[in-house]
C-alpha cells in the first residue's frame, strides 16, 4: 500500500479498516517531507512530534469507535495564514516570523474535530499577496510537476504539498484565485466556497470582504469531503452564513443531464495562451456529451475585474496590515527614536516590497479627496459585476472556462511587472467580487507537459452542482 | 503616465501607511502607485451615477450577541508573543516626556 499516492476518503476508509494505522499514514507522509521538501520548499513549518502524537490519538479514537468520519486519521497541511494554536504562524512575512498564535481557526478545530492530523504550514506568497509563492520572506515553493515553474499562489505552498505527496490534503484561502490558480498550475482540484460558507474566525486577514478558505485535493471526491467538514456557522465570523445544504459529498454523482452552462466568449478572448484554450474547450465538449447544454454568450464587465479588485484588496490590506506594529507580536525593530518611528522601522523592515505596494495604495485609495474616486468607484464596479453574474446565472446553471491564461510561468519571471501579474488573475478574480463559488480541476497539459485547469463558477450557494459537474469530467477522464 | 505622484504625495501616504521609505523606495514607489492609478482610472469608463456601492455580497447587517465573555484568561500566553512586557503588561517606547 502507497500511502502517499492514496486519496483522503481512500486512506481514511483503509484506516478505518485496520488496513493501516494514522500513524503509519502520518510516519510515510513524514518521510515523503523529509525526502522531497529539500527540492519544493512546500513548508515553512513541520511539526513532526505534534503530528506524531495527534496520529496515536487519533488511532486510539479511531478504534474506540468515537471517530467515523471520512477524514479521521488523514494528515493535512494548512496554509500558513491559519492560526494554530501554539504552533507557529507566520503569513511567510517577517514581521510574524515568531507568532505563535494562542487560538485555533475555527475551519481548523472543525477538521480537528473531524480527526485530521496536522503536518505543519505551507508556504505562501506574503500576506497571500502574490500569485506565485515568490513573495515569501521564506524563500520560492517551486512546483513539483516541474521544478523550474512556480507552483502559483498564494497558496502554492498548499497546492505543491498535494502534488507532491507531501500530504494528502491541504487547506488554502483564496482573497483573488489563490486557491484555483495554484491548484490549476500543480495539476490538483482546489475549490473556493461561497463567501460566509467557512467561518473566517483566525484566519489572518488581507481583503476581508473577498477571503474564504477552502481545500486543495488530489480528487473530487476529497474536495466534496473537506469542505463539508470545513462548512460551518460560526458566531465569531459576523459575516458567517447559516446554511443546511453542506452535505456536499451528497452531489457526488454521474450526472450532468440538462445541466446548462455556459462559457463566456471574454473568457476565451486576447492572452489566452491556445493550449490551455484547447484543453478548456474539450472539457466543456466532454461535459456536452454527457448532456450538458453548452453554449457561448458575452458576459460582459470582465477587464474592469482586475482594477476593481485591486483598489478594494489593497484598501482592505491596508486596514487590516496596521495592526502589525511591533507592540502585542511579532518583529520589532532594533534601534528606534520614540513610539512612531518604532511602528515605522518595525513595519519598514518586516514587510516585503510586494505588501508595502499594497498597503500604500490602499492608504491612498482611502485618503480624504480620493476616496470617492477610487474606492466608491470600485464598490460601484463590483455591483455592476454582480449583476452581470446575476444576468448570466439567469441562463446558466455553470460558468465554464480556463482557471489562468497560461500554465505555470518560470521561477523568476513574474515580480518584475506587478500589473502583468495581476492580469494573470483575470478569470479567477470576479468571482471573489461577487461571493461566487469556484472550482478548479486538472484539464490535461500543455506541450511543457505542465497541468491545465478547468475552471467552473456556480451561483452563490450553488457548490453542489460545481461538484457534480467537476466529479463527472473527471470520472470521464478516468475513463479515456 | 497620466497620474504623476508627487514627493508630497507619497509623503502623505507614508504617513497614513506608517511606512519609513528609502530615497529609492520612494522614488520606486512614485512610479508603481502612477502605474497602478492609471490602469484604475479604467474604471471612470464606466457610468455609475445610479448605482449603490456593494461592500458586502449578501445582506448582512449588524449581527449581534450577548455580551457575555467566552474566552478564559489568556494573558501569559498573550503576553508571550510581545516583544516587551513589563509587569503583565504590554511595553511601548515612551510616547511623550
Amino acid at each position: 500500500m502507497n500511502m502517499t499516492d492514496m486519496t483522503a476518503v481512500q486512506l481514511s476508509a483503509a484506516i478505518r479498516a485496520g488496513e493501516t494505522t494514522a500513524v503509519e499514514a502520518t510516519e510515510a507522509v513524514l518521510a515523503r517531507i523529509e525526502e522531497e521538501d529539500k527540492k519544493y520548499n512546500c513548508y515553512v513549518t513541520v511539526d513532526r512530534e505534534g503530528a506524531l502524537a495527534r496520529a496515536k490519538e487519533v488511532q486510539a479514537q479511531i478504534e474506540a469507535g468515537d471517530l467515523v468520519g471520512p477524514l479521521a486519521g488523514v494528515p493535512v497541511a494548512l496554509k500558513d495564514n491559519l492560526c494554530t494554536q501554539g504552533l507557529l504562524t507566520t503569513c511567510s512575512s517577517k514581521i510574524l516570523h515568531n507568532f505563535v498564535p494562542t487560538y485555533t481557526a475555527e475551519a481548523v478545530r472543525n477538521l480537528i474535530r473531524a480527526g485530521a492530523v496536522i503536518l505543519g504550514k505551507t508556504n505562501m506568497d506574503e500576506f497571500a499577496m502574490g500569485s506565485t509563492t515568490e513573495t515569501s520572506a521564506f524563500g520560492p515553493t517551486k512546483n513539483p510537476r516541474n521544478a523550474e515553474h512556480v507552483p502559483g499562489g498564494s497558496s502554492g505552498g498548499s497546492a505543491a504539498a498535494v502534488a507532491a505527496g507531501e500530504c494528502v490534503y491541504a487547506i488554502g484561502s483564496d482573497t483573488g484565485g489563490s486557491i484555483r490558480q495554484p491548484a490549476s498550475y500543480c495539476g490538483v482540484v482546489g475549490m473556493k466556497p461561497t463567501y460566509g460558507t467557512v467561518s473566517r474566525y483566525g484566519l489572518i486577514a488581507y481583503g476581508s470582504s473577498l477571503d474564504q478558505i477552502g481545500p486543495l485535493t488530489k480528487d473530487v471526491t476529497d474536495c466534496a469531503a473537506v469542505l463539508e467538514v470545513l462548512a460551518s456557522h460560526d458566531e465569531k465570523d459576523s459575516t458567517s452564513v447559516t446554511r443546511d445544504d453542506t452535505d456536499f459529498t451528497s452531489a457526488l454523482t454521474e450526472d450532468v443531464e440538462g445541466l446548462r452552462i455556459g462559457v463566456p466568449n471574454d473568457y476565451l478572448g486576447e492572452g489566452l495562451d491556445e493550449e490551455v484554450k484547447t484543453a478548456v474547450l474539450q472539457a466543456a465538449e466532454v461535459l456536452e456529451k454527457k448532456g450538458a447544454m453548452v453554449e457561448r454568450f458575452d458576459l460582459s464587465l470582465v477587464e474592469y475585474a482586475i482594477p476593481a479588485y485591486y483598489t478594494i484588496a489593497a484598501a482592505e490590506a491596508s486596514s487590516n496590515l496596521e495592526r502589525f506594529d511591533g507592540v502585542k507580536y511579532g518583529y520589532r525593530t532594533e534601534e528606534y527614536a520614540g513610539l512612531h518611528n518604532m511602528y515605522k522601522k518595525s513595519r519598514s523592515e518586516g514587510f516585503g516590497e510586494e505588501v508595502k505596494r499594497r498597503i500604500m495604495l490602499g492608504s491612498f485609495v482611502l485618503s480624504s479627496g480620493y476616496y470617492d474616486a477610487y474606492y466608491l468607484k470600485a464598490l460601484k464596479v463590483k455591483a455592476l459585476i454582480k449583476k452581470a453574474f446575476d444576468e448570466a446565472f439567469a441562463k446558466y446553471d455553470i460558468i465554464l472556462g480556463p482557471v489562468a491564461p497560461t500554465t505555470a510561468p518560470k521561477l523568476g519571471e513574474s515580480l518584475a511587472d506587478p500589473i502583468r501579474m495581476y492580469l494573470g488573475d483575470i478569470y479567477t478574480i470576479a468571482v471573489n467580487l461577487a461571493g461566487l463559488p469556484g472550482i478548479s480541476v486538472p484539464c490535461g497539459q500543455d506541450s511543457k507537459g505542465l497541468p491545465i485547469g478547468l475552471q467552473m463558477i456556480g451561483d452563490c450557494f450553488q457548490e453542489k452542482k460545481l461538484i457534480r459537474a467537476a466529479y463527472t469530467y473527471e470520472l470521464c477522464q478516468k475513463k479515456r | 503616465m497620466a497620474n504623476v505622484i508627487s514627493d508630497e504625495t507619497i509623503e502623505y501616504v507614508g504617513i497614513l501607511a506608517k511606512l519609513e521609505l528609502s530615497d529609492q523606495e520612494k522614488e520606486q514607489a512614485k512610479s508603481d502607485m502612477g502605474r497602478m492609478l492609471d490602469y484604475i482610472d479604467k474604471l471612470g469608463e464606466l457610468d455609475t451615477a445610479d448605482v449603490e456601492p456593494m461592500s458586502h455580497v449578501f445582506p448582512v447587517q449588524n449581527v449581534f450577541r450577548e455580551d457575555v465573555v467566552s474566552n478564559g484568561d489568556d494573558r501569559e500566553r498573550l503576553l508571550s508573543n510581545a516583544p516587551q512586557e513589563k509587569d503583565g503588561m504590554f511595553m511601548a517606547p515612551r510616547t511623550f516626556d
